[in-house]
C-alpha cells in the first residue's frame, strides 16, 4: 500500500493541472494549423461516404402534422437584404423578379414568380435545423427542383446546382459577402428539394427569404439558401467565390451538412 | 509463464511481496487499458468540443422543435450583455442562478467579460468557433465508436462483461447491497478474496456507463444528424423530437461528468498509484488482510 503525502499530493495535483493547461494550449495551436484541421477533416469524409450510402434510396424527412408547426420561424442571418436593386423589387412585390437558370444547361431560362407558380407545387411540413442547435417547423410549398432541371435540360458534365442569393453578410462592396450555396445532383433530385415560393400557407415571408429559397430537408439549415436569384449548373466549385461551394463553407463549414 | 495478456483477468500473477499482507494480481486486459485510455483522451475532447457547440445556442428544450421564441428548460444567457460588466445566469426550469465568470458570462478573447455559454477554458477550441468545434466532435466522434466497438466486442467474446461485470445473484440480494452502501459511506476498502472482484455497486455503476449512457450519447448525437433522421425517423420518436434528442445529449453528457469525478475519487480512495498503476501494466496488488 502506498500512502500519498500531502506534498506528494500537492505535487501530482500541480503536475496535472499543468498537463491539461499543455494539452489546452496544444489543442488550439493544432486546431489553427490548416493541415491539422484537413486531418480532423477526414472525419467529415468519412460521415458523408457513409451517409450517402445509407442514404443511398433516398428516405424522405420526416413531415409534420400542422398542429407541429413552430408558432414563429425564426429568421437567422440575413431579414433584409440590403442592396437597392432587391429593395426595388420588394417594393412592387417581385413583380419584376425572375430566376434566371444558366450554365451547363441545354435551355437557359429565365423564369417569374407567376411562372413558378404555374408549374406543380410540392407542399411539405418539415424541420429546419440550423447548425446552431435550434429547429423550427414550417409548411413549405413551391417547385421541386427536379421538375425545374428536367425543364432547362442539364449536362452530363453538370455535377453541381448553386444558388446565387441577394443577400450579403458583410455588406461587402465587391460581392464576395454574397451568399450562395451548393448541392449536388444525389440531393437536387430528391423528392422533397424544393424551390419555395410559400411558407406556412402564405407567399414566403422577406425576413425567411422572398421571393424563393430553396429547402434541402436532409441538411442543415445554411445550405437552405434564401433570397435565390441565380440557379447554375456547373462542373466544379473551386472558381465560385471562395472555391468551397458556400458562403459558410467558405468561412471553415463542411459543404455536407447532412450532420 | 503466461505474459500478460494470456491471463484471465483476476488470476494471481506473482507470489505476494510483503510477508502474507500484499498479493498482486492481474486485473486489467490490454484491451480493456488500451480502450480505457483512449476513452479518457476522446471523451475529454469530445466534451469540450460539444460545449463548444452548445455555445452556438446555450439553449435547451424539449420536443421536436426550439428556437429563441419558444420556451427552453435551461438557459445560460447575459442579463445585460452591452453593459461593460454584464451579469451572467443559468436559468433552469423556473430558478436563475447568477454565474458570472463561468456560466453565461466569462472573458473572452480580448480578456474582456462576454456573453458565451461556456468559459474558454472548457471548451475546444477556446475560442468561438463553431465550425472548428464540430469538425472536431465528428472526427472523434468515429475514433469513439470505434474503440467503443472493440471494447464492446472484445468483452462480449473473451466473457470479460459475464465475469467481470455481472453481479453475482448473491452481490444482488438487498442485504449485500445495503452492506455495500454502508461500506462505501464508510469509505471502508475490500480486502483479500473481496478486493479481487468489482463490488456490486461498481458493477452496477460500469454496465450503466457502458451499456446505457455511452450507447445513448452516440445515438441522441446520430439523431442530430438530418440525414440519419430521414433514415431512422422512428429513433427520433423514441426519443421524443430533435430538441429532446440535444437535451438529453447533454445531460448524458453531464452525467458522464458525474461518473468521472466519482470515479477519480475513488481512485484517489482506493490508491492512486495502484490503480492508475493497474489501468497501465495490468497488474493490480491487493492487500490479504483486513484492516479496519
Amino acid at each position: 500500500m502506498i500512502a500519498i503525502q500531502p506534498s506528494r499530493r500537492r505535487l501530482l495535483a500541480a503536475g496535472a493541472a499543468s498537463l491539461a493547461g499543455l494539452a489546452l494550449a496544444g489543442c488550439d495551436r493544432l486546431s489553427a494549423s490548416p493541415s491539422f484541421q484537413q486531418f480532423i477533416g477526414s472525419g467529415e469524409d468519412l460521415t458523408f461516404d457513409a451517409q450517402r450510402f445509407l442514404l443511398a434510396g433516398q428516405p424522405l424527412a420526416r413531415e409534420f402534422p400542422a398542429s407541429m408547426i413552430s408558432p414563429v420561424f425564426k429568421s437567422n442571418g440575413t431579414s433584409m437584404p440590403g442592396s437597392d436593386e432587391y429593395q426595388a423589387l420588394a417594393d412592387k412585390g417581385f413583380a419584376a423578379w425572375r430566376l434566371i437558370v444558366e450554365g451547363l444547361v441545354a435551355r437557359p431560362s429565365s423564369f417569374s414568380l407567376d411562372d413558378l407558380h404555374r408549374m406543380p407545387a410540392r407542399t411539405q411540413i418539415t424541420r429546419h435545423d440550423c447548425v446552431e442547435g435550434w429547429s423550427a417547423i414550417g409548411r413549405w410549398s413551391g417547385v421541386p427542383l427536379g421538375y425545374l432541371l428536367r425543364l432547362v435540360g442539364i449536362s452530363p458534365r453538370a455535377r453541381y446546382v448553386v444558388f446565387r442569393c441577394a443577400d450579403d453578410l458583410e455588406n461587402s462592396l465587391d460581392g464576395s459577402g454574397l451568399y450562395y450555396e451548393s448541392i449536388d445532383l444525389f440531393d437536387a433530385f430528391h423528392p422533397q428539394t424544393i424551390l419555395a415560393h410559400s411558407m406556412n400557407g402564405r407567399p414566403l415571408p422577406i425576413p425567411n427569404g422572398a421571393p424563393l429559397r430553396l429547402r434541402v430537408e436532409r441538411q442543415l439549415g445554411y445550405k437552405h439558401a434564401k433570397y435565390v436569384m441565380r440557379i447554375q449548373l456547373v462542373d466544379r466549385m473551386d472558381r465560385l467565390q471562395g472555391g468551397k461551394g458556400g458562403y459558410w463553407e467558405d468561412r471553415g463549414y463542411e459543404w455536407y451538412a447532412g450532420i | 509463464m503466461p505474459t500478460d495478456s494470456t491471463l484471465p483477468a483476476g488470476s494471481t500473477r506473482s507470489a505476494p511481496r510483503r510477508g502474507a499482507s500484499r498479493e498482486v494480481i492481474y486485473r486489467h486486459s490490454v484491451v480493456v487499458r488500451v480502450t480505457h485510455w483512449v476513452s479518457v483522451l476522446v471523451i475529454s475532447l469530445l466534451l469540450m468540443s460539444g460545449l463548444q457547440i452548445f455555445n452556438a445556442h446555450p439553449r435547451l428544450y424539449w420536443g421536436a422543435y426550439g428556437a429563441d421564441a419558444d420556451k427552453p428548460w435551461l438557459e445560460m444567457a447575459a442579463l445585460n450583455p452591452d453593459s461593460d460588466r454584464p451579469t451572467g445566469v443559468l436559468r433552469v426550469a423556473g430558478g436563475e442562478l447568477r454565474t458570472t465568470g463561468v456560466l453565461g458570462v466569462s472573458a473572452g478573447e480580448s480578456g474582456a467579460f462576454t456573453e458565451r455559454g461556456f468559459p474558454r477554458w472548457a471548451t475546444l477550441p477556446g475560442a468561438r468557433d463553431l465550425a472548428t468545434g464540430r469538425r472536431w466532435h465528428f472526427f472523434l466522434a468515429w475514433i469513439f465508436v470505434a474503440n467503443g466497438l472493440v471494447y464492446l466486442l472484445v468483452g462480449a467474446l473473451n466473457g470479460h462483461f459475464r465475469r467481470d461485470l455481472a453481479p453475482t445473484g448473491a452481490q444482488l440480494r438487498p442485504r449485500s447491497v445495503l452492506a455495500e452502501i454502508i461500506d462505501h459511506i464508510r469509505f471502508r476498502r475490500p480486502a483479500g478474496e473481496e478486493a479481487k472482484h468489482y463490488n456490486v455497486l461498481q458493477k452496477l455503476t460500469y454496465l450503466a456507463v457502458v451499456f446505457v449512457l455511452l450507447p445513448l450519447m452516440v445515438l441522441t448525437g446520430l439523431t442530430m444528424s438530418p440525414g440519419i433522421d430521414s433514415l431512422a425517423p422512428w429513433l427520433l420518436d423514441l426519443l421524443g423530437g430533435r430538441q429532446s434528442a440535444r437535451s438529453i445529449h447533454f445531460i448524458t453528457a453531464d452525467l458522464i461528468v458525474l461518473f468521472v469525478i466519482v470515479h477519480v475519487v475513488e481512485v484517489f480512495i482506493a490508491g492512486v498509484f495502484n490503480e492508475i498503476g493497474s489501468m497501465i501494466t495490468g497488474s493490480y496488488a491487493i492487500r490479504t488482510e483486513r484492516h479496519p
